[in-house]
């Protein structure tokens, strides 16, 4: 599992993976085979823990990595470090797919291909993953419980914020200031500059 | 929406959490609100850090699909006909009013800081005993448990019904939206399937069209889950037709 590893040390990496962007624009084939190394595992995580079901996680992984290939001419450095830019795209695509009507009705179709999340701690994983989910929960955990679980529904659940306040039982302006309130706070543990 | 409503939507944007119409109006303030496009950009760091923090390993054929797929695909240019939909707006440099901004840097000067935390923290924890009583934590627990699964199904009306069991919490939550008001002096009950017996899971809010009810006692055995029309009080067993049977997610 290298190729997870090598995300995880992102603040080092971060140059070469930006600099190994700049050469897909240019069309370079083996350039994007080492950002496939480097970002799969976290567009891979993402998806499927918005949609749940491995299968269409995979189909949407795989569109994902394409449009960094199709759409890599178009990343600007100094708008945001290249992870950053593939992983919102990866959470945008899964987001909308768990939230298209032709979704649901797939997902009814294919009950039997529901399951779970794997248990992260049998996959065999590099320190460096280990590590920075280790961070993130460690900062989540700083969150006011309301804050934390709000977060955790509209990332990891794909919820909008008005179905945030339906499962909360919230007002929605307050679960507004929440989302925003828990992402300052949890920016600032995390000591994330952008 | 007003400015000062906008301000505010930075952490349900980063999250993608607003819905279309919202993103636009919200895109469109991003090119006249400096404080909000900084603290935007620092917010979908962070969500990307939730992001990498769930890396999975890949089915090991996937690499060689993707390959194999970008050499049919071809490339944009850098000014290509498509720009993100993001930056596109962002980016449009829209002449900032002199208003927006003074409004926008109040904004932003009022949050943040120790004294905000704490009330906060106050705050949530009156909010916390409100909602105790709607079972809202309990709620968050199903949904947030990492083996939550979860199933939607079209109900009349072009209401949505979305089951989420958890199995390690044995429990399950019925989140339904735009469902129509019950005829008057009924209500919905919710129903656990027990192989063809039904076992009452509580009822829903007659009040409310959209909602997330904590289905009332643990999963068990049960196969699937029901709606069915009820006088008011509910019923020992079903006696209407079921609006909506659903199997469990599996
Ligand atoms: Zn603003």
């Amino acid at each position: 599992m290298n190729e997870v590893a090598q995300i995880g040390r992102h603040h080092s990496a971060e140059p070469d993976l930006q600099e190994l962007l700049r050469r897909v624009a240019l069309g370079d084939e083996q350039a994007f085979a080492s950002v496939y190394d480097a970002v799969v595992g976290p567009v891979l995580g993402v998806v499927r823990a918005v949609l749940r079901d491995r299968a269409q996680s995979e189909e949407v992984a795989q569109e994902v990595l394409v449009e960094v290939w199709r759409t890599a001419p178009r990343f600007r450095s100094d708008r945001g470090t290249a992870v950053n830019w593939i992983l919102t795209m990866a959470h945008q695509r899964a987001v909308d797919r768990v939230r298209s009507v032709e979704a649901a009705a797939a997902r009814d179709h294919k009950a039997a291909q529901l399951d779970r999340t794997p248990e992260y701690d049998d996959v065999t994983e590099q320190v460096e993953a280990r590590l920075e989910r280790e961070q993130v929960r460690r900062c989540l955990r700083t969150l006011t419980d309301i804050q934390r679980q709000a977060v955790d529904l509209a990332y990891y659940r794909g919820l909008t914020y008005r179905e945030v306040a339906e499962a909360l039982a919230l007002p929605l302006g307050t679960v507004k200031t929440r989302l925003r309130d828990g992402l300052i706070r949890l920016r600032d543990c995390l000591g994330v500059t952008a | 929406m007003s400015t000062a409503d906008l301000h505010t939507l930075t952490g349900a944007y980063a999250l993608h959490a607003l819905s279309d119409e919202e993103r636009q109006a919200f895109e469109r303030h991003l090119g006249e609100c400096e404080p909000c496009t900084q603290e935007t950009a620092e917010l979908s760091a962070t969500a990307a850090r939730l992001g990498l923090a769930v890396s999975l390993p890949p089915r090991p054929a996937m690499r060689e699909d993707v390959l194999r797929q970008i050499r049919t695909v071809r490339q944009e240019g850098p000014g290509g006909p498509a720009l993100p939909r993001r930056a596109r707006t962002a980016s449009r440099g829209r002449p900032v009013s002199r208003w927006a901004l003074a409004a926008c840097l109040a904004a932003a000067a009022a949050l943040g800081g120790t004294a905000v935390w704490q009330h906060e923290r106050a705050e949530d924890a009156l909010e916390q005993a409100r909602r105790a009583d709607r079972g809202a934590n309990d709620i968050a627990a199903v949904l947030t448990a990492p083996d939550a699964r979860s199933r939607t199904t079209k109900l009349a009306g072009g209401a949505t019904g979305t089951v989420v069991v958890s199995d390690s919490r044995d429990r399950a939550v019925f989140m339904a939206s735009g469902m129509t008001e019950p005829p008057r002096g009924k209500v919905y009950q919710l129903w656990f399937d027990d192989d063809g017996s039904m076992r009452s899971a509580g009822l829903m809010d007659p009040a409310r069209t959209s909602q997330a009810v904590l289905m009332r006692g643990a999963v068990g055995g049960a196969s699937g889950m029901g709606v069915t029309v009820e006088p008011k009080g509910g019923s020992e067993q079903p006696t209407s037709t079921p609006l909506a049977l659903l199997n469990l997610p599996a």
